[in-house]
């Protein structure tokens, strides 16, 4: 199928860059891809729309040469191909961005690129380029650190100039915002647009609809792995983009008026301390603190020293003076993370694989890691099984989680169901502090609004909430006070309602990004 | 006084010089992310392979080429079940290092007690006749220089080619390395046949130079230290050496030491190079972050692609 673009006004029809048709793959027990189709034309930024589970990345994968389709064609520039592999699909000039970053954390970050790259062996030369097309891009990025020391905002700017590097002629990135600043998105979208105008193709994946409407110039919808159809998102509301994704309404967080704040739970008083990480940004003065009943907000771009932050929060890394973090009253510095979750404390790190459950395990097990001292589930020193069983249902019934059954391992579940689930093992053990990162990266619509209730609920409940994120929208839908993590340094709490997008934003660049490198901003 | 310190200086090098091999090769096989505790056993069927060429044919290349092979015979072994089999790796190696013992007692049992001509020492006119430095530098069989010339070749491989690149991606994260196109198998299949040569060459030398003659079990343990070497080196070429010429020392001291009739039991002298090595391996382990650094991420994982 050949279609028109609307400056061809009837002359040469356009041969789209990419043309998929009738796309199948099943793994067992589900179908991820049943007769896909998607089209997308030269310089067009295209969205790729639907919930988790709904086949995007399976589609993406199958692009790239990951997977093979089970039936379906695929046409690239008028030709029908057969993509063997993620080389042959870089030959022809496909660039992918991961959601799940594929690097490789004791190499550096021009040693990741040069994997990618084809063609250039000169590591000085490469350093250079990656130098000068990240500066051109507005993606700060220093060459030889190791990936190891880096943040997850940090990371997706190396698979973007990764492809970069290569001259695309077609763009997937998979959340590319989910990570950014509100400066930071603009300056991408300027980018994407940028490509789009020499010609490149772009496949975009979000599920941030505003984004979209501002974006791209056409969506297809994917929907259980079916073919839902296209739209013009320029055209479409965000409400009715969400009900072709979702096949409902998403329902809006509401929180409550809140109520006058509770006693202090979590106190933070003058916290200084050496990141364990040699890259690692050190934490000064660090001081702030969460009343019973409020949800508090801190943004920040990733690598401000927010993983240093969690880490002398949850326990896993001590602070020296014992009184620079008190739990419910009690001096918690020296405490380890054992002995905090018996104050009341429940943690939901960012990474949830290795981090926040354990990728082998089962759903069941993952349960008993965190909640075997809350909920009681050992018995006379052994696991108490039907008890944990039936916790894990809880979690799964209470939360939506789409598995296939408790005893799944953890690893078969989507980014947002093992989300969903991690933050429900959390909150049903009814802390009365709970501390969230990232508690809704790379998870969908519907999958978000559920979690920002759960939370939204959780502090109505009496629960001191300290959420740390990156998203900026998240922190204004849902925290009562906010305040900005920057160089290690956190700045005066301010009340949400009395503050502006912008501000946050202003302060979260203001005095450099990372490390103190200078934004480079690009006209 | 100096004859005698060039004399335990010239025995430090060639009682390291095994270890140098053996660990080079299983420093590259770990990069990769596998590991492979059959040195041992390689390492004994290369030095019986590599003694029994030397009695067939009298020409040390061809001995010391034939051990090569024999080890990476034996690693392939390994590869077809760890890595196309996808067994388990620990007890693969495990299982190897006995293979290996029984297999080159067997192929050994008519050579023992045949003795053989040592390999040639290098001999330069004046340099070699110096007082100590002579010896120690310009009068080594030409595997010590081979060895010296391995370190820093697979040091610059690692650190400065791009295969030595693709080697290390490899053994960080094979999912990522799958995901970007590289066979990871294959690599792997090259990285362990490589150790086996290595681990063939430190038997070779054991039986063609170290000592030339065979005995049952005559690596005595070294293809262990040359395991424990790789982490204690924290997966750097230059600090195998290091370690290797170590071990190497106390061993030759603590064997002087014997000889000059120390009132502490042999058996305590002789426990002193592991002793040694595991003290070092602890305090080396206190580091996490230069652990973390530089351990492949996929020692020892199963790699199952995609389909």
């Amino acid at each position: 199928m050949v279609r028109e673009t609307a400056s061809g006004e009837g002359t040469e029809p356009v041969v789209p860059r990419l043309e998929l048709r009738g796309i199948e793959k099943s793994f067992p027990g589900c179908k991820a891809n049943d007769g896909v189709d998607l089209t997308i034309l030269p310089g067009e930024i295209h969205a790729l729309l639907g919930e988790n589970g709904a086949g995007k990345s399976t589609l993406v994968k199958i692009i790239y040469g990951i997977l093979h389709a089970d039936a379906g064609t695929i046409s690239w520039e008028g030709k029908e191909t057969h993509i063997a592999g993620p080389s042959f699909a870089r030959n022809l000039g496909i660039g992918m961005v991961f959601q799940h970053f594929s690097l490789f954390e004791a190499l550096t970050v021009a040693e990741n690129i040069a994997l990618g790259v084809e063609g250039e062996h000169d590591m000085r030369r490469l350093e250079a380029r990656i130098e000068e097309v990240s500066a051109a891009y507005g993606l700060p990025l220093d060459p030889r650190r190791h990936v190891h020391s880096l943040s997850v905002g940090e990371r997706q700017r190396i698979e973007i100039v990764r492809c970069l590097l290569q001259n695309p002629r077609l763009l997937i990135m998979d959340e590319p915002t989910s990570v950014l600043t509100p400066q930071e998105v603009e300056t991408l979208f300027g980018t994407l647009r940028r490509l789009s105008s020499e010609g490149c193709s772009i496949l975009y994946i979000s599920h941030k609809l505003d984004e979209i409407k501002q974006l791209c110039d056409t969506a297809t919808v994917l929907r259980g792995g079916k073919f839902v159809g296209d739209c013009v998102p320029s055209e479409e509301s965000a409400q009715s983009m969400a009900r072709m994704m979702i096949g409902d309404d998403v329902k809006e967080p509401k929180a409550e008026g809140n109520a006058e704040p509770g006693e202090v739970m979590l106190s933070v008083a003058d916290l200084y301390l050496q990141s364990e990480d040699p890259f690692g940004t050190d934490l000064k003065a660090v001081t702030f603190d969460v009343h019973a009943g409020e949800i508090f907000g801190i943004a920040g771009i990733a690598g401000n020293g927010q993983n240093e932050l969690l880490a002398a929060l949850s326990g896993e890394q001590l602070v020296p003076d014992s009184a620079a973090v008190v739990i419910a009253g009690e001096a918690a510095g020296r405490l380890g993370p054992r002995r905090r979750r018996k104050l009341g404390l429940s943690f939901v790190p960012e990474e949830r694989h290795g981090h926040g459950a354990v990728p082998a395990l089962r759903l069941t097990e993952n349960a008993f890691l965190s909640a075997h001292l809350r909920e009681k589930l050992v018995r006379w020193g052994l696991i108490d099984f039907p008890k944990t069983a039936a916790y894990a249902q809880k979690i799964c019934e209470s939360f939506d989680v789409r598995t296939s059954g408790i005893h799944s391992e953890a690893s078969s579940l989507s980014g947002g169901n093992l989300q969903k689930f991690i933050i429900g093992r959390e909150i049903l053990q009814s802390p009365s502090l709970l501390i969230a990162a990232q508690p809704t990266w790379g998870v969908d619509a519907g999958a978000a609004a559920a979690i920002h209730q759960a939370l939204i609920d959780l502090a109505a409940s009496g629960a001191a909430v300290l959420v740390v994120s990156q998203e900026l929208d998240e922190l204004f839908a849902i925290s009562d006070r906010i305040a900005v993590m920057s160089s290690g340094h956190l700045s005066a709490a301010r009340p949400t309602r009395a503050t502006t997008l912008e501000e946050i934003g202003l302060l979260m660049g203001g005095d450099g990004t990372a490390a103190g490198e200078p934004m480079t901003h690009v006209a | 006084m100096i004859e005698t310190l060039a004399a335990i200086l010239v025995t430090v090098v060639t009682a390291a010089t095994p270890l140098v091999f053996a660990a080079t090769g299983e420093l590259v096989t770990e990069k990769a992310g596998v590991l492979n505790l059959g040195v041992e056993g390689m390492m004994l069927v290369g030095a019986v392979s590599g003694f029994a060429a030397a009695i067939a044919t009298g020409n040390p290349a061809i001995a010391i080429l034939v051990a090569m092979i024999a080890g990476a015979v034996m690693a392939f072994l390994f590869g077809v079940l760890t890595l196309s089999l996808m067994a388990n790796q620990v007890a693969t190696g495990l299982a190897l290092t006995m293979f290996g013992v029984g297999l080159s007692a067997l192929i050994g049992q008519d050579y023992v007690g045949t003795p053989i001509k040592a390999l040639a020492k290098l001999d330069i006119p004046v340099l070699s006749d110096l007082p100590l430095i002579g010896p120690v530098v310009f009068g080594q069989d030409f595997l010590v220089y081979l060895s010296l010339v391995m370190v820093a070749g697979v040091a610059w491989f690692l650190k400065s080619t791009r295969a030595g690149l693709i080697l290390r991606a490899t053994g960080e994260s094979h999912d990522a390395a799958h995901a970007l196109g590289y066979s990871v198998i294959g690599i792997r299949y090259l990285a362990v046949m490589f150790g086996g040569a290595m681990s063939g060459l430190a038997g070779a030398y054991l039986s063609l130079a170290y000592t030339p003659m065979w005995a049952e079990n005559m690596s005595a343990g070294r293809g262990w230290i040359a395991l424990a070497l790789v982490v204690f080196a924290t997966w750097k070429p230059g600090r195998v050496l290091v370690g290797a010429y170590l071990f190497g020392g106390v061993t030759i001291l603590q064997l002087h030491a014997q000889g000059a009739g120390f009132a502490v039991p042999s058996q305590a002298l002789s426990m002193l190079p592991y002793l040694a090595t595991i003290v070092v391996l602890v305090v080396i382990s206190r580091d996490s972050t230069r652990i973390r650094l530089n351990a492949p991420a996929c020692i020892g994982k199963v790699f199952h692609p995609e389909t």
